[in-house]
């Protein structure tokens, strides 16, 4: 069967197989053609009555040709959404070991107090009498996190992690402007551990990167941040714990030596989850430090979003927190939506609205849920989880920096794997095969062919030995010659080993119509 | 805690095997004067029951949208979502998948992001698009630094009938990255000089249609002479079924293509999240931020989808990045394509056409209640009352008679002299006894 582009759509026809079939359909395995192959330009699934005549009013802007929306109805719609859904691996599917993610159980519940028609049916302009619970919700979730965290101020509107990142390092040139050292102060300190969105929001607005490089024990050494250290250095941006998995160890000195500097410590909270509840980053000296709450606090990574990033903020740069945020007034919750209206010197405004409240939402369930004690032993669970996977994994495959105890992730780099022939990639595609979601691989940079394993605290334990007993598997058998099994793999997902060469060379970025389709629209 | 499977059990022998006697070993690194004995100081853990109580009380405090006579709009919509989207978009393998980093098991998620890539290109009228952003305010400061980098200037126009928050967002990022902004004044009538400001040293302009105010506007003039000096057009909406109406912003002439998406599969959620859409011509492709999802096929010569050209995204660049942005809106771009696949152009083009009537037949009925002046002529579903009164206060005052009555302009722009002016949307979900007790309390408020 060749679909309309003139390509092969059956696994049946184009591989190898050994009981092919006439659709090329694999029982459950279905394959799903494009929307713009199935659809039809006069369907549609949602009934709507044709307005009454009138006489618009659209300054004879109107539209005068065919768009090329086809539509399904609504049986058509439900099976072809279902069907590409079937081809994806969730967190629901199994074990989703992507380090520096932090792919943990995403509770229901959360999801149906998201869908409260008190938060999910207000609009943001709405007079603030008629959204008092919302701003009151809004007030709690900073509360917490601002707690959880022993900082000042909590800035709640970034959008996803990085938006946090540019909201702290904004926050951070306001304060220097605002001492008059906005000209000189231009130089940020990166980690080469550090994950690229570091430099690249420092970058955005107008900072000269420094990187700081990864010692052999995968810590930042003080002296290495001294050394770098002068008048021009505006901030450090940490990962605490560090993308190796590592809990920074002379983090408090280094914090010390940035604010003797003038300098302000920027933390990427991105493995906050390892800590929650065991540490507090105020206490360790951080001056901005955004939280994903769609890792951390467990709100779907849905495909790539939407994430939220809220910022905390200490005493130094509270003031600059951006526009819009709650505060509690004698008549109830105030939401200062006007830089003129505060009391503080927002340095702006970073999206439109007041953030995403559907995350909040979520994010303050699953705190609600855990409580003080649970949030202690969800990280207490992640880290264990973890040094359990390399407990069970190090004699095989290889520790970087030792065989010493890791945070909620652990790192391996490919040494394991010299001279077999077999990658970090490769192994990757082989757990594909086996049910599993790859870990991270290839960050941090600074190891080679890294390998990330990021289990969280929510696999059982009989999860785990499992995961452990396939990857001893999957390491004896690349030790043991046997590389078919991982630089042709995955054999049995949806798809083969995809051609990313191709694609990034003659880009192909949406659907065309062949010729004799577009005959037909016309 | 149900959250967590290991037990006290499982815990011993797990420490055992990685030969420590208590979890706090494995958090040696944290100096031992920080590391916390107790829990902090927050409330212990509670059952869905209680949380279920606790966070529904604070929904009932809110009045939601669906309640009330509703015509609050200026950048989000309330619009009917079919129940299919919402039961689709909580499909696990959807709400619960990550970046499709890894294709072979990420095709669901790739082929709709080629499917939304596909819709959100046809609706612009423009060659490519991405795969969202994070929601209109933001992409269009993102559309901005993305003109600088093609013009390599760096200086951006901004219209009086952008909306007022998104020009904060432009500001506020080009002012940290030392770029050069020009905000017109606020533009009621929609007929500002735009053409004036463009010469050779101007990287951009930023134009909404519709725009804040509801003007439709002609874009076609303002790329004709934008084009003449090198400068592009970025054209900007805030209600995207606008489009299913009007010419394309991609026909008039536009260079990038900026908007939300909210209006189509989204809830209004207090503002978040939503959904932006960005589509540019593919002579720029190389400066486009974002995620992009391209056709490619996997190794048995089967056509598949992967995350493509991120030699522009900063996991590869880092400093020399096109952008800091390391996710799009996956879930809420989800809903917006189902909702659009179940529309097809016939429905889209219908709910357009409601969406216009209803605001016209609510013009006309605000339009004769005394103290009331409609000041647009030409709008697609929101426009601007001059008021009798400050709108502020008559907003207010609607709210004690149960209707929630739009936005008044001094929320967005304080101290513009703009008090008496009320912005007012209005889509298929307003009813003829809605718009009778808008008309009424308007009536008794005046």
């Amino acid at each position: 069967m060749l679909n309309r582009q003139g390509r092969p759509s059956s696994a049946g026809q184009a591989g190898t197989t050994e009981h092919p079939t006439f659709t090329g359909n694999k029982a459950l395995a279905q394959i799903e053609p494009l929307l713009f192959e199935i659809g039809r330009y006069d369907t549609t699934g949602v009934d709507l009555d044709e307005p009454e005549d009138f006489k618009p009013r659209l300054g004879g802007l109107e539209r005068k040709e065919a768009i090329g929306l086809p539509g399904l109805s609504e049986p058509e719609t439900m099976r072809h959404y279902v069907r590409l859904s079937q081809q994806n691996y969730g967190i629901d599917t199994g074990l989703f070991p992507l380090g520096s993610c932090t792919m943990k159980h995403n509770a229901r519940l959360n999801e149906r107090m998201a869908r409260l028609p008190g938060f999910s049916d207000v609009h943001p302009l709405q007079p603030v009498s008629t959204v008092q619970g919302a701003l009151e919700l809004m007030n709690e979730l900073g509360r917490y996190l601002v707690t959880l965290t022993n900082m000042t101020a909590v800035a709640l509107s970034p959008k996803a992690g990085a938006h946090g990142e540019l909201c702290g390092m904004m926050a951070i040139k306001a304060a220097i402007e605002a001492k008059g050292e906005g000209a000189t102060r231009n130089v940020v300190l990166v980690p080469d551990s550090a994950h690229g969105t570091n430099p690249a929001t420092a970058a955005l607005i107008g900072f000269k990167v420094k990187p700081v490089p990864a010692r052999e024990d995968g810590w930042v050494h003080v002296e290495d941040v001294k050394e770098r250290l002068g008048p021009d250095v505006a901030a450090i941006m940490l990962t605490n714990p560090n993308t190796c998995g590592l809990f920074e160890p002379q983090v408090a000195e280094i914090a010390k030596a940035i604010h003797d500097a003038g300098a302000y410590f920027y933390c990427d909270g991105a493995n906050f989850n390892a800590i929650v509840g065991k540490a507090k980053p105020g206490d360790l000296g951080v001056d901005a430090m955004h939280i994903n709450l769609h890792k951390t606090f467990s709100t779907p990574h849905g495909g790539g979003g939407p994430g939220s990033g809220p910022v905390v903020l200490s005493e130094r740069l509270a003031p600059f927190a951006p526009v819009p945020f709650v505060r509690a007034g004698k008549d109830g919750f105030e939401l200062v939506e006007q830089e003129a209206d505060a009391a503080e010197k927002p340095f702006g405004r970073m999206t439109a609205f007041h953030g995403q409240m559907g995350m909040y939402v979520r994010a303050l369930s699953y705190m609600l849920s855990h409580g003080s004690d649970g949030m202690k032993q969800a990280s207490e669970d992640a880290v264990l989880n973890a040094n359990y996977i390399r407990a069970g994994l190090a004699d095989l495959m290889s520790l970087p920096f030792g065989n010493k105890p890791c945070m909620h992730e652990v790192l391996f780099d490919d040494a394991w794997l010299k001279d077999t022939g077999v990658t970090t990639l490769d192994v990757a595609k082989a757990m594909i095969d086996e049910g599993y979601h790859p870990m991270t691989m290839y960050f941090p940079l600074v190891v080679h062919g890294a390998m990330l394993i990021e289990p969280t605290e929510s696999e059982s334990k009989a999860s785990l030995d499992l995961f452990v007993a396939m990857l001893r598997d999957l390491a004896m058998a690349a030790k043991n010659g046997d590389k078919e099994r991982f630089t042709g793999a995955p054999y049995h997902a949806p798809r083969r080993r995809l051609d990313e060469t191709r694609a990034a060379r003659s880009p192909v970025l949406k659907w065309t119509p062949s010729a004799p389709v577009a005959e037909a629209a016309e | 805690m149900r959250y967590l499977p290991l037990s006290d059990t499982d815990r011993s022998e797990m420490l055992a095997r990685i030969g420590v006697n208590h979890v706090d070993e494995l958090f040696a690194d944290v100096p031992k004067n920080l590391l916390l004995k107790e829990p902090v100081d927050l409330p212990r853990r509670k059952g869905e029951l209680d949380v279920e109580r606790i966070l529904s009380r604070m929904s009932s405090k809110n009045i939601p949208a669906s309640s009330v006579p509703f015509f609050v709009g200026a950048g989000a919509y309330k619009h009917h979502v079919p129940a299919t989207v919402d039961h689709l978009i909580q499909r696990s393998e959807f709400l619960t998948s990550y970046t499709p980093y890894q294709p072979e098991i990420a095709q669901g998620t790739l082929q709709y992001l080629f499917e939304f890539q596909t819709q959100v290109a046809a609706l612009t009228g423009m060659e490519v698009a991405n795969a969202s952003m994070y929601d209109g305010s933001t992409g269009t400061g993102e559309a901005v630094l993305m003109a600088h980098r093609v013009t390599k200037r760096r200086k951006a126009v901004l219209s009086g009938g952008l909306h007022p928050h998104y020009a904060d967002v432009v500001r506020t990022l080009s002012e940290m990255s030392s770029d050069d902004v020009v905000t017109m004044a606020p533009d009621v009538a929609g007929t500002e000089d735009i053409l004036s400001q463009i010469d050779d040293s101007v990287s951009c302009v930023v134009v909404q249609s519709p725009d804040v105010f509801g003007n439709v506007r002609d874009l076609k003039p303002i790329a004709d002479k934008a084009h003449q000096h090198g400068v592009l057009l970025i054209a900007v909406f805030t209600e995207v079924v606008s489009l299913g109406l009007l010419q394309s912003p991609g026909s008039m002439g536009a260079d990038i293509v900026v908007g939300e998406g909210q209006s189509i599969g989204n809830a209004l959620n207090f503002g978040g999240p939503y959904v932006g859409l960005f589509a540019t011509q593919s002579k720029f492709l190389r400066q486009m931020p974002g995620r992009l999802c391209g056709e490619t096929v996997d190794a048995d010569g089967n056509r598949g989808f992967v995350l493509t050209l991120s030699t522009r995204e900063q996991h590869i660049r880092r400093d020399k990045a096109t952008s800091n942005i390391c996710t799009n809106s996956g879930l809420c771009s989800l809903a917006f394509t189902i909702h659009m696949t179940l529309l097809g152009e016939a429905g889209l083009s219908r709910l357009a056409r409601i969406n216009h009537a209803n605001a016209v037949k609510l013009a006309d009925q605000l339009a004769s209640v005394k103290g009331v002046e409609v000041l647009n002529k030409a709008f697609f579903n929101e426009f601007t009352l001059r008021l009798a009164k400050p709108a502020a206060e008559v907003v207010e005052r609607l709210v004690e008679k149960g209707v929630l009555a739009g936005v008044p302009v001094s929320r967005l722009l304080p101290g513009a002299g703009l008090d008496n002016l009320l912005l007012v949307a209005s889509t298929e979900v307003n009813t003829d006894d809605d718009r009778a007790a808008f008309c009424a309390a308007l009536k008794e408020v005046l």
